[in-house]
């Protein structure tokens, strides 16, 4: 299901290309979403003192993740190799449900709708909805 | 387990109403009264026939398909996009009764149909991504929080009469 064409890593590249420089923005927006519409992704950071959507716990949270969406970006033609060391630390110490890698993903995707409108076509949204869940399954990979 | 969405999974027993706070009915109502049915439907109809491909097994009549740009000119799959906004329309304006208001939509799409209900989350995700690149920075986390609340008891009351 997750295997990208020449043209999804074409499409992801370009696409990155335009929206990269506003990287930390989307990933924070993703982020508040996600802990304002699905609640209960809260749990995975009980240890953070400010738990709302905005904090700058979640900012720097949202930044986090992009940067790691970034470099596997860079990395598309090997992701499983390239999201190793990522896939340790979510398996063995984060512990993250997988889960929520789909519900997270959605989220960059309901972000990058609205903050480029014009170039989230429906062809870029199919290469990056299959590029996240590529990604989402090099992470999972050292699960079990 | 579906797969490929994440709407938000909502059980609604017959004995039991969904509970909408005010935020949430003057959202969704708001939402519905701003967008254009004929532009939002089809584009999340073409949206979902292209990210998820397998969803067009349902649309054998409607012709031409073979690629995103076809998809999205196709008179048929624009008429039918409309046609779903209306009927979600019937859902806004029987916010408290949904389940009822969609018993017949529900056996139609079972039984006549035979439309998978796990499809119906797919095409509700690309209709929020619609709404959210519409509405730009006004599809706030709260109000989409809202919309895919709505969508989810949608979702599940369309699926409510398969057997």
């Amino acid at each position: 299901m997750t295997t990208l064409t020449a043209k999804d890593k074409q499409t992801v590249k370009a696409f990155w290309a335009k929206v990269s420089g506003k990287s930390e923005d989307i990933g924070a927006d993703a982020v508040a979403r996600m802990l304002v519409v699905y609640p209960q992704t809260k749990i995975y950071f009980s240890h953070w003192p400010d738990q709302s959507p905005n904090s700058p716990a979640a900012r720097k949270h949202g930044i986090t993740v992009m940067m790691g969406v970034g470099d596997a970006v860079t990395k598309m033609d090997d992701l499983k190799e390239g999201l190793k060391e990522l896939s340790q630390l979510h398996a063995f110490t984060l512990r993250v449900d997988p889960g929520n890698f789909k519900i997270l993903s959605h989220n960059i995707l309901v972000v990058m709708a609205v903050m480029f409108p014009t170039d989230f076509t429906p062809e870029v949204h199919v290469s990056l909805d299959k590029f996240l869940a590529a990604v989402s399954l090099a992470l999972s990979e050292k699960y079990r | 387990m579906p797969e490929n969405s994440v709407s938000a999974d909502l059980q609604t027993g017959s004995d039991k109403m969904v509970e909408w706070t005010d935020f949430e009915r003057d959202t969704i109502k708001d939402i519905f009264s701003r967008i254009e049915y004929d532009v939002v439907g089809p584009a999340a109809l073409a949206r979902c026939l292209v990210v998820y491909p397998w969803t067009q097994r349902y649309f054998g009549g409607f012709g031409n398909l073979y690629n995103a740009a076809a998809i999205k000119g196709n008179p048929m799959v624009s008429k039918h996009g409309t046609t779903i906004m209306h009927s979600l329309d019937r859902a806004v304006k029987n916010l408290d009764d949904i389940e009822n208001t969609y018993t017949e939509l529900s056996v139609l799409h079972s039984e006549k149909l035979h439309v998978d209900p796990d499809n119906f989350k797919l095409l509700a995700d690309c209709l929020t991504i619609v709404v959210a690149a519409q509405l730009g920075k006004e599809f706030t986390g709260e109000v989409q929080a809202a919309f895919q609340k709505f969508l989810a008891v949608v979702v599940s009351s369309l699926g409510r009469q398969y057997h």
